[in-house]
C-alpha cells in the first residue's frame, strides 16, 4: 500500500522534532523551553495542564486493559449471556449457542452478523491491538498501514456492543411471570467488560507511538 | 514557530506506580475464583442406558427427583454395541448422594397404562429423565435406565414379598394387591423361572397393610369372575372391576388361625390360582395309594377328586403307563392322595370310630382294610356329562369279589371295580354280539317268499272284492230301500198328531187321577185307620 504511493522526500514535521508540544487539555501548542531540564516537569501556560511529549502510560495502560479484556474474553465466551425460562423449560444460552440457533433457524445473514460482531471482531481487536503495541516497541516499521489498522479497529469497536444490545433489551422486554421470562447472564456482563475494555485500550493507545517507531523516520 | 508560548516548567515529581496493572491482576483473580467455584459445584457425570432415546435432548432434557432438577442431560450417544442409547448427564453437587447403586431413572413421557394416564405435562415441557434414589450406600455412576417408571418408588412406606404361581394368569406389572377388597399394594415385578416352568412375582404391600401378612396368609389370584352354582343359586363373587379388566391378586389370612406371626420382607408365598384353594386348610396328613382300572381313563385328569360319599378326601396326583411284562398288557395306575383328616373331620367322635392317621398306623390300616373287606371300591364315575368329566369314587360293593389292599406294594395298590359306564358298555356290546348271530340274510330270504304269498293273496282279495261289488251290492241297495220304507211307517205311526199318541195321552191322564184317588185313600187311612174296619164316621153337624 505504502509502496504504491510516490515518496515525499521530506519528513512530516512532529512536535517532538521541533520542540514543541500540544496540551492534552486545551489544544494548546507550546514551546519547550530550552532551558528546562530533560527531567522538569512542564505545565501548560494557558490551563497548567501538565505537558507530555506522548501520552503518559499510554502503553502500560493499554497493555492493561487489553490483558483485562482478553481474560475475560474467555468468560464472555464460556458463560451463557442469556437465561430463557420459559413453560416448556429452562434454556442457558452462550453467544456461540445463539449463533448456532440462529443458524438452525435458517437465518445465517444474521448468524454471520453476530458471529462477526460478537465473536470475530472483539478477537480482532484484541489481536491488533496487542500487535499495534508490541510493534511500538520492536523495530521501526511503515507507521501508514497501522495507523489505518487503528483507526479501523477504533471505529469498529462499538459495533460489538450489538449482543449485548439485543439482550439488553430481550431482558427488558421478555417478563411474562411464568409464561416466558428472560434474565442477563454472567457472560454478558464479562462480553459487555471485553468490549468497554479494548475501547478504552484503544483510546488510550497514543496513535504518535506509531510515528515514533516509523520505519521511515 | 518563535511566537508559540513557551511552556512552564516545574520541578520534577516522584513518578507514580502504575496502579493499573491491578486490573487485570483483579480480574485474573476473580475469573479464577470463578471458575474454580463453578468446577468445585460441579457433581459428577453419570451415564444411564436407555432403550431409545426418544424425547430426550442434550442440554435441554433434566434430571428431576421428585419435581425438582437435579442434573442435566449433556450429551447422547449409542453404545459401541449399538443395543441401547448411552445418556450422558451432569448432577448437581448436592445431589450426588443420591447416586447410590440401586438408585433408578426412567424416562417421564406421557403414557397410558391400564386405565392410568401419566406424564401428560410432559406432552408440552418435554420428556424428563425421573430418578427414584435408593438406600444403598455404594456410589455409582454407571445406570441401566428403566424402561417404564417404577411402579413403587423408595419412599413409599410398605414391604415386599414374593410370590410363586405355576404361572402369572391375567396378571400383569403395576396390577393390583386387595386385602379384604381394599387395593393395598401392586405387583411390581415379575419372572419365568430358569427352568421355565413356574413364575415368581414380586408384590409390593403398602405399609399399614403390610402387617396383615403373616405365616398363615394366602394370596390368591383376584382376577376374573368367579361363578359357583350350588344348592342355592348362583354365586357371583370378584374382587373389583379394575381387578376384572387388569387382573390382581387378593390376600387373607387363614381363617381360625389366632395367633399368626408376621413375616419379613421377601417371604416368598405361594399364589393360588382362587380364593377357595387358598383357603383350603393345609393337608398335613397324605396317604398315597395306586389304583389300576380296567376301562377308559378318558376324561380322568390330574386333580380330579376322590369322592367318598360326596365328600372329596383326596384328588387324583398322577396318571401313568406301565406295561405288565407277564401279563402282556399295558396298565394305566392312577396315583392318588388321600387325605384321611378329612374324614375325621366329618365324623362326630372323630379318632373314636376312625382312625384318622390313615395307613401312618396299624389301627388306621386295619380300619382301611375292614372297609376294603366290607366291599369298598374305587371306580371311575362320570361327574359332568357335558363334558365327559371323570372322577374316582369309593363306594361300596357288597358283591364284589373279596379283595384286599396291598399294603407291600408302594404306593399301595387300592382294589378297584368296574364303573357302572363300563357295565354299560359291556352290556352293550354283549347285546351287539348277539345282534351279530341273528341270521339276516335267511330272515332276508325268508321274508321275501312270505312277500311273495302276499302278494298273491291281495290278489285274492281283489278279485273277491270285485265280485262283492257286482253281485252283493245291488241286493244291498235293495235291502236298505225296504228298510227306509219301513223306518217311515214307523215315524208316522210315531208322530205327535196320530192317533195313537192322543190315545195314550187320555190313557195317561187317567192314570194321574186314580193314583191321585188312590194317594187321598192312604192318607184317610194313615190318619184313620180304624175306618178300615169300621167305616168312614159321620161327618159331624
Amino acid at each position: 500500500m505504502t509502496g504504491a504511493r510516490p515518496k515525499t522526500g521530506a519528513q512530516p514535521a512532529t512536535g517532538r522534532r521541533l520542540g514543541v508540544r500540544l496540551c492534552l487539555r486545551c489544544r494548546a501548542a507550546t514551546r519547550v523551553p530550552a532551558a528546562a531540564a530533560a527531567a522538569a516537569r512542564l505545565l501548560c501556560p494557558r490551563c497548567h495542564a501538565p505537558l507530555h511529549e506522548r501520552r503518559p502510560g499510554s502503553r502500560s495502560v493499554c497493555a492493561a486493559l487489553l490483558l483485562t479484556a482478553a481474560i475475560l474474553y474467555v468468560p464472555a465466551n464460556l458463560l451463557p449471556v442469556m437465561h430463557t425460562r420459559t413453560l416448556f423449560g429452562e434454556d442457558d444460552d452462550t453467544i456461540l449457542s445463539g449463533v448456532i440457533a440462529l443458524l438452525h433457524a435458517g437465518s445465517w445473514p444474521l448468524a454471520l452478523l453476530v458471529f462477526f460482531a460478537s465473536i470475530v471482531v472483539p478477537l480482532l481487536k484484541l489481536v491488533s491491538l496487542g500487535w499495534l503495541l508490541l510493534s511500538t516497541l520492536g523495530a521501526p516499521a511503515p507507521a501508514a498501514p497501522r495507523s489505518r489498522l487503528y483507526r479501523m479497529v477504533e471505529f469498529v469497536g462499538r459495533w460489538s456492543m450489538l449482543d449485548v444490545f439485543a439482550v439488553t433489551v430481550l431482558a427488558c422486554l421478555v417478563q411474562f411471570r411464568t409464561l416466558a421470562n428472560v434474565r442477563v447472564g454472567t457472560g454478558a456482563l464479562a462480553f459487555c467488560a471485553v468490549v468497554v475494555l479494548t475501547m478504552l485500550a484503544a483510546q488510550t493507545f497514543d496513535e504518535r507511538l506509531l510515528w515514533d517507531s516509523d520505519a521511515a523516520a | 514557530m518563535q511566537e508559540l508560548p513557551e511552556a512552564l516548567a516545574e520541578p520534577a515529581r516522584g513518578r507514580s506506580v502504575a496502579y493499573v496493572w491491578l486490573l487485570p491482576a483483579l480480574v485474573a483473580l476473580a475469573t479464577a475464583i470463578v471458575v474454580v467455584q463453578q468446577k468445585l459445584s460441579q457433581g459428577p457425570t453419570i451415564e444411564i442406558g436407555f432403550r431409545t432415546a426418544e424425547g430426550l435432548e442434550p442440554n435441554k432434557t433434566k434430571i428431576r427427583y421428585r419435581d425438582v432438577d437435579i442434573g442435566e442431560v449433556t450429551e447422547i450417544h449409542v453404545a459401541p454395541d449399538r443395543k441401547q442409547v448411552v445418556v450422558t448427564a451432569r448432577i448437581h453437587r448436592d445431589a450426588r448422594d443420591y447416586l447410590v447403586e440401586d438408585t433408578r431413572f426412567w424416562v417421564v413421557r406421557p403414557r397410558v397404562v391400564g386405565g392410568n394416564v401419566s406424564g401428560l405435562g410432559t406432552l408440552v415441557s418435554g420428556a424428563y429423565i425421573g430418578v427414584d434414589v435408593g438406600r444403598s450406600g455404594v456410589e455409582r455412576r454407571r445406570f441401566a435406565g428403566l424402561e417404564a417408571p417404577p411402579v413403587v418408588t423408595f419412599d413409599v412406606p410398605g414391604r415386599e414379598f414374593v410370590l410363586h404361581a405355576d404361572d402369572i394368569g391375567s396378571v400383569s406389572v403395576g396390577s393390583s394387591v386387595y386385602y379384604r377388597h381394599i387395593a393395598a399394594g401392586q405387583v411390581i415385578a415379575y419372572a419365568l423361572d430358569p427352568g421355565g416352568n413356574s413364575v415368581t412375582m414380586k408384590v409390593f404391600v403398602y405399609a399399614p397393610f403390610d402387617q396383615y401378612v403373616t405365616d398363615a396368609t394366602r394370596f390368591w389370584q383376584a382376577s376374573g369372575i368367579d361363578v359357583s352354582v350350588d344348592s342355592e343359586g348362583v354365586k357371583l363373587h370378584t374382587e373389583s372391576l379394575t381387578s376384572l379388566l387388569e387382573g390382581g391378586i387378593a390376600f387373607q389370612n387363614l381363617p381360625g388361625v389366632e395367633r399368626a406371626a408376621s413375616v419379613p420382607a421377601d417371604t416368598p408365598f405361594r399364589l393360588y390360582s382362587d380364593r377357595e384353594r387358598a383357603m383350603r386348610q393345609p393337608e398335613t396328613l397324605v396317604d398315597t395309594f395306586v389304583m389300576v382300572f380296567d376301562g377308559s381313563l378318558r376324561g380322568l385328569a390330574v386333580g380330579a377328586p376322590i369322592d367318598l360319599g360326596g365328600i372329596t378326601v383326596g384328588e387324583v396326583k398322577r396318571i401313568s403307563v406301565e406295561y405288565d411284562r407277564r401279563a402282556g398288557k399295558l396298565r394305566f395306575p392312577v396315583e392318588v392322595d388321600v387325605f384321611p383328616q378329612r374324614i375325621r373331620s366329618r365324623t362326630r367322635d372323630g379318632a373314636e370310630s376312625v382312625p384318622a392317621d390313615g395307613s401312618s398306623s396299624a389301627a388306621g390300616r386295619a380300619f382301611i382294610d375292614e372297609m376294603v373287606a366290607h366291599g369298598l371300591r374305587a371306580e371311575i364315575r362320570t361327574g359332568n356329562l357335558l363334558t365327559g368329566q371323570k372322577y374316582v369314587a369309593l363306594d361300596e360293593h357288597p358283591r364284589a369279589p373279596r379283595d384286599h389292599v396291598r399294603w407291600e406294594q408302594r404306593p399301595a395298590l387300592f382294589p378297584t371295580t368296574r364303573g357302572p359306564l363300563d357295565e354299560i358298555q359291556e352290556s352293550i356290546g354283549s347285546i351287539a354280539k348277539k345282534l351279530d348271530q341273528v341270521p339276516f340274510d335267511r330272515i332276508s330270504a325268508r321274508l321275501l317268499t312270505t312277500m311273495d304269498g302276499l302278494d298273491h293273496s291281495l290278489a285274492d282279495l281283489d278279485r273277491l272284492l270285485r265280485r262283492v261289488d257286482t253281485d252283493i251290492a245291488p241286493q244291498v241297495e235293495a235291502t236298505l230301500t225296504e228298510a227306509r220304507g219301513a223306518m217311515q211307517n214307523a215315524k208316522s205311526a210315531l208322530a205327535a198328531d196320530a192317533p195313537l199318541q192322543s190315545d195314550l195321552d187320555a190313557a195317561l191322564v187317567q192314570l194321574a187321577h186314580a193314583a191321585r184317588s188312590v194317594r187321598v185313600l192312604m192318607d184317610y187311612l194313615d190318619r184313620h185307620p180304624e175306618s178300615l174296619l169300621r167305616g168312614k164316621p159321620k161327618e159331624a153337624p
